[in-house]
């Protein structure tokens, strides 16, 4: 698999402890501040961008542009210290920058002189390009406020699990468990056609024991579970708004 | 990184919400429930060969509070042995630092659920008689539910009725009632747990409709056995009239109303009901066993606490206390003039 993007991701650079990037983006100390964002940026281009494409009806050339530029603003101007974790999702905040960022889209000779000094991001737009594409049904999606909440949380769960599975691959290389990780792969996350191959079957492959198919499986997904927590509670700013967005990372119904 | 499938998400979802149980003698079987803190599975002990069922958080708690929350309640409900009680086996942290307790996975209905096949009022009544008992006994262990309410109250296929749900209980007092082997019940077993759980004054916990006015208020500290009092009146109410209780100004509504209003309840038990929910706490029963008691004597035939009775409904109590043996004596006497008629013809 290629990385999509240097910021964030498997490099491994973010401790696995409870840091917030939300509170760290408030940062005094600079080296802060550019961590939390550059690991926010992370968790949420690939959202932005196909919310610009679709919401904003723009091309790919265009999203992509927009979605670098509107992150440079972020950054640049601030607007996370706007940011009140107590009034709403960061996830709701971030779409309606975008939405007032691209309205004023107009202002292009603006965007183009701030582009030259600006930091620019590494950003794989041609993957998500793929992946808006693989994804064809969404686009059929009117582009109803309602409707383009529930695709940029859709999209953001894609995203952090992504991420998710990067550092899970990672921390299983590290740790000589490439076979827990390839386990994990094949019975998880990849599509066979809706035939889901037996524990049996993958022990034979695997020359290991069933039991040990279900003892690997058991590791990968807990450490996945655990690693996207984690990458979730960056995301957050306090317990409560955590519980709220790992209930609706994890696809718990709320009692 | 590779794109992930809506199927995959979907996949990755499920496994990560569901427990970790390596390490554990548990294996799940599949949900049950969810509740206020978590989500309860049914589980089969390999140990012991028997199903449990494990109240587990769903989510691993970075500043533990739910997790002490968790393993409260299941020392409560360890601190509560009685067969009106759920009896908890187990409790710990799974490997995915999620905590959790096992208790006796309960194979029945919710009383919500059963009163609409049971008819008949005395039935209804010695099921209520039942909770009364379980709730008695935690009061004796200094202990308040909070949330009775009868989608917390279960009935077995035997007859036995439990009550579930001990999430929000309040420990009113410390326990010192000695065990049989005179040594006292110890609390709590370790310095850590022992930290108090203390709920603000302010917040509401509980159930409207089953919840005393000082409860719904928030008046965490002023909360005594009466405001269980008040729940187990309206879980009478809706064994009554198989309706919800109202709370607020409805509630007062019906408590202002003639004594039939609970559907076409006995006066009595109605009386016992509304006395039981008494906007002021200290009209209501003093304790348990009273409210209990007034419910025995309604099934027994006996004038009730709760009603004061004029000489017709003294009259009627009577004759149903004793029909049967107003019938005998009826059909004796009957029997006995219609011989004296046919002699003298």
């Amino acid at each position: 698999m290629t990385q999509d993007t240097n910021i964030g991701g498997a490099s491994g650079r973010f401790p696995a402890t409870h840091w917030s990037a939300v509170l760290a983006a408030r940062s005094d100390d600079p080296a802060e501040r550019a961590r939390a964002l550059e690991a926010i940026a992370a968790a949420y281009w690939k959202p932005i961008y196909k919310y610009v494409r679709i919401r904003w009806s723009k091309s790919n050339e265009d999203a992509k542009d927009l979605t670098q530029d509107f992150f440079a603003t972020l950054f640049e101007k601030e607007y996370l210290d706007a940011f009140d974790p107590a009034k709403g999702r960061l996830r709701t905040f971030l779409r309606i920058c975008a939405d007032r960022f691209v309205a004023n889209e107009a202002k292009a000779a603006t965007r183009l002189k701030r582009g030259g000094g600006a930091a620019h991001l590494s950003l794989d737009f041609d993957a998500a390009e793929t992946e808006l594409q693989r994804a064809s049904p969404h686009l059929q999606l009117a582009a109803s406020p309602e409707s383009m909440d529930d695709f940029l949380e859709k999209e953001f769960i894609r995203s952090l699990f992504g991420i998710a599975v990067d550092k899970l691959r990672s921390e299983c290389e590290s740790r000589g468990k490439q076979a827990h990780f390839r386990l994990f792969e094949m019975y998880d996350l990849e599509s066979d056609g809706g035939r889901k191959t037996s524990y049996t079957e993958l022990a034979k492959q695997f020359q290991i024991s069933p039991t040990d198919v279900t003892n690997y499986l058991a590791f990968a997904r807990r450490e996945f579970r655990r690693i996207a927590l984690d990458c979730l509670r960056e995301m957050t700013a306090s317990e409560d708004e955590f519980r709220r967005e790992a209930r609706a990372l994890l696809g718990v119904v709320p009692a | 990184m590779n794109w992930l499938s809506d199927e995959a998400i979907a996949r990755l979802q499920t496994a990560s919400a569901l427990p970790d149980l390596a390490g554990t003698r548990y294996r799940l079987i599949e949900r049950v429930g969810g509740g206020g803190m978590g989500t309860v599975y049914l589980a089969e002990d390999s140990v012991l060969g028997r199903r449990v069922a494990l109240k587990i958080l769903d989510l691993p708690e970075l500043r533990a509070d739910l997790s002490a929350r968790l393993l409260r309640e299941a020392q409560i409900l360890g601190r509560l042995e009685h067969p009106g009680i759920v009896p908890v086996h187990d409790a710990g942290t799974l490997a995915d630092g999620r905590a959790f307790y096992a208790m006796k996975f309960v194979e029945g209905e919710r009383l919500d659920m059963l009163a609409r096949r049971i008819d008949a009022i005395p039935d209804r009544l010695r099921i209520f008689q039942r909770i009364c008992e379980a709730v008695a006994f935690a009061h004796a262990r200094g202990i308040l539910h909070r949330d009775l309410k009868p989608e917390n109250i279960m009935a077995g296929p035997f007859g036995e009725v439990l009550v579930m749900d001990w999430g929000v209980a309040k420990i009113l007092r410390e326990d010192r009632t000695p065990r049989e082997d005179h040594t006292e019940v110890p609390v709590e077993s370790s310095p850590a747990e022992t930290k108090p759980l203390k709920t603000a004054h302010g917040t509401v916990l509980g159930t409207a409709g089953y919840m005393a006015p000082e409860q719904a208020r928030g008046e965490i500290d002023r909360l005594d056995e009466r405001a269980d009092i008040y729940s187990l009146g309206a879980i009478l109410q809706f064994l009554l009239s198989s309706k919800r209780p109202t709370a607020g100004e409805e509630r007062l509504k019906i408590e202002s109303a003639p004594l039939s209003s609970a559907g076409s309840a006995p006066k009595a038990v109605a009386a016992i009901s509304q006395k039981a929910m008494a906007e002021d706490r200290a009209n209501r029963y003093a304790s348990v066993s009273d409210l209990a008691s007034d419910i025995a004597r309604y099934l027994d035939g006996s004038p009730v606490s709760a009603y004061p009775e004029n000489v017709f409904h003294k009259v009627a109590r009577w004759a149903t206390r004793y029909r049967v043996a107003i019938g005998l004596v009826l059909a004796y006497l009957i029997v006995r003039a219609f011989l004296l008629f046919w002699l003298r013809r």
